[in-house]
């Protein structure tokens, strides 16, 4: 079995000539919180759905659980162990909450209800609610509920905080944290605002053009990255050969602002070498590493 | 076993576990948690700063290795008996740090220039560490 709860190797997709997933490649850790950044249309809904089987990529391989998500057969093994937040919230709009609950429990046979009576009460859920009168904040909630209570090893949410207000952001923040100590559970969640990534993942991609272009362990990524202003006495003569690791440098007179996404070390060495009299370095937050990349592709 | 002596910056550039270590070393040498307390459990502290528990999990490990912590399987996690005497030395070189400080400042130095010079000298320090190392 593989460590990977999920895992997509050169995935593929266009519409029309728009090419949607350009080589994608995912490696999502058992038991991690793994937020999937990017901006819109980058790549995300279309990454989720072809893990849920609702699309066929055009090449590349996509297994999640171990099972691959392209083989239709999977698909109801995938959903028995595996809870999805759609970015689509519609649900059933005749039913109301307690009705969708009961509608939902007999398909999963390790449907917790422990957890479902817990969310209820957390979340407020009003059970007699009809689902077109919820907010969009409850409606997420709610299907976070559904999703949870099936017992899922897996949680694969599409923008799951999407319409929450602070407080329920918190709410909803704690309740992921909680599973994940609690239960072991691995959670899968895109979304393009780096706070409640930052808050709750130990791991992160940032998708972009259909791409990865980032991903590792965000306390990794924050300890490789770092800003470096270096103040030379005479400033080196012609072009400087940075060592690896240097991604952008910035001059204004005798300074030099240097963005390292690794080999710090190295590079505060050379920058020595070179008479730099005064070397600071300050640490480079998810929001910078997102923008330089995101900004150069 | 309260979460309140620790508060992480999630937006900080500083790795979160890397926080969460010095809290726990700075609530040690300032004698807020000493020898044989209890640390909160993962699971509470993660819910508490509502923060990734694997990541409490890696700074707990980390303390751990550098004997300031010690994890009892099933138990918990107790400040170790081994930092009373880490925790003298530090107090020594608190008095020095205090005294060089108080003379940068009496030279009308500003704290923010003490720190920068300090910082600037820290990272010179682990540069000459790494290029001794080649050289050897």
């Amino acid at each position: 079995m593989s460590n990977f709860a999920i895992e997509t190797s050169a995935l593929r997709k266009s519409y029309k000539g728009t090419i949607a997933l350009n080589g994608l490649n995912l490696e999502v850790p058992q038991g991690s919180i793994f937020g999937f950044l990017g901006r819109n249309g980058a790549g995300k809904t279309t990454t989720i759905k072809a893990l849920m089987g609702l699309l066929r990529p055009d090449s590349g391989s996509a297994r999640v659980l171990g099972l691959s998500a392209l083989d239709p057969h999977n698909g109801i093994a995938i959903r028995r162990r595996v809870g999805f937040v759609t970015e689509d919230k519609e649900l059933y709009p005749y039913m109301t909450v307690e009705q969708i609950i009961r509608f939902t429990r007999p398909f999963f046979p390790k449907w917790r209800g422990d957890l479902e009576s817990r969310y209820l009460d957390i979340f407020d859920l009003p059970r007699n609610c009809k689902i077109p009168d919820l907010s969009k904040g409850m409606r997420s909630k709610l299907m976070l509920l559904l999703a949870v209570a099936r017992g899922a090893e897996l949680l694969i949410l599409d923008e799951p905080t999407d319409g929450l207000d602070p407080a329920a952001l918190e709410e909803v923040l704690r309740e992921l944290v909680t599973l994940s100590a609690s239960e072991g559970v691995t959670i899968f969640f895109s979304s393009h605002q780096l706070a409640e990534v930052e808050q709750i993942a130990d791991h992160i991609a940032i998708v972009d053009h259909g791409r990865s272009i980032v991903s590792g362990s965000l306390d990794d990524l924050k300890a490789r990255y770092q800003r470096l202003r270096v103040v030379f006495e005479r400033v080196p003569n012609g072009e400087v050969r940075w060592v690896d690791g240097v991604e952008r440098v910035e001059q204004e007179g005798r300074t030099i602002s240097i963005l390292a996404s690794r080999n710090v070390d190295g590079i505060v060495e050379q920058a020595r070498s070179f008479a730099g009299t005064s070397v600071e370095q300050y640490p480079v937050t998810l929001k910078e590493i997102f923008l330089e990349h995101v900004r150069n592709n | 076993m309260s979460s309140a002596l620790f508060r992480v910056n999630h937006s900080s550039g500083t790795p979160l576990y890397l926080q969460l270590m010095d809290q726990v070393k700075h609530a040690v040498e300032t004698g807020a948690l000493s020898a044989g307390e209890q640390l909160p459990t993962i699971r509470k502290l993660a819910e508490d700063l509502v923060m990734n528990p694997n990541t409490v999990a890696r700074a707990y490990r980390e303390l751990e290795h550098e004997g300031v912590i010690e994890l009892r399987h099933g138990l918990g996690a107790y400040i170790s008996e081994s930092v009373t005497g880490r925790v003298k030395v530090t107090r020594k070189a608190q008095n020095v740090v205090q005294s060089a400080i108080e003379r940068l400042a009496s030279s009308g130095l500003s704290e923010d220039e003490i720190r920068r010079l300090v910082e600037n000298e820290l990272a010179l320090l682990r540069a000459e560490k790494i290029s001794g190392g080649e050289n050897e």
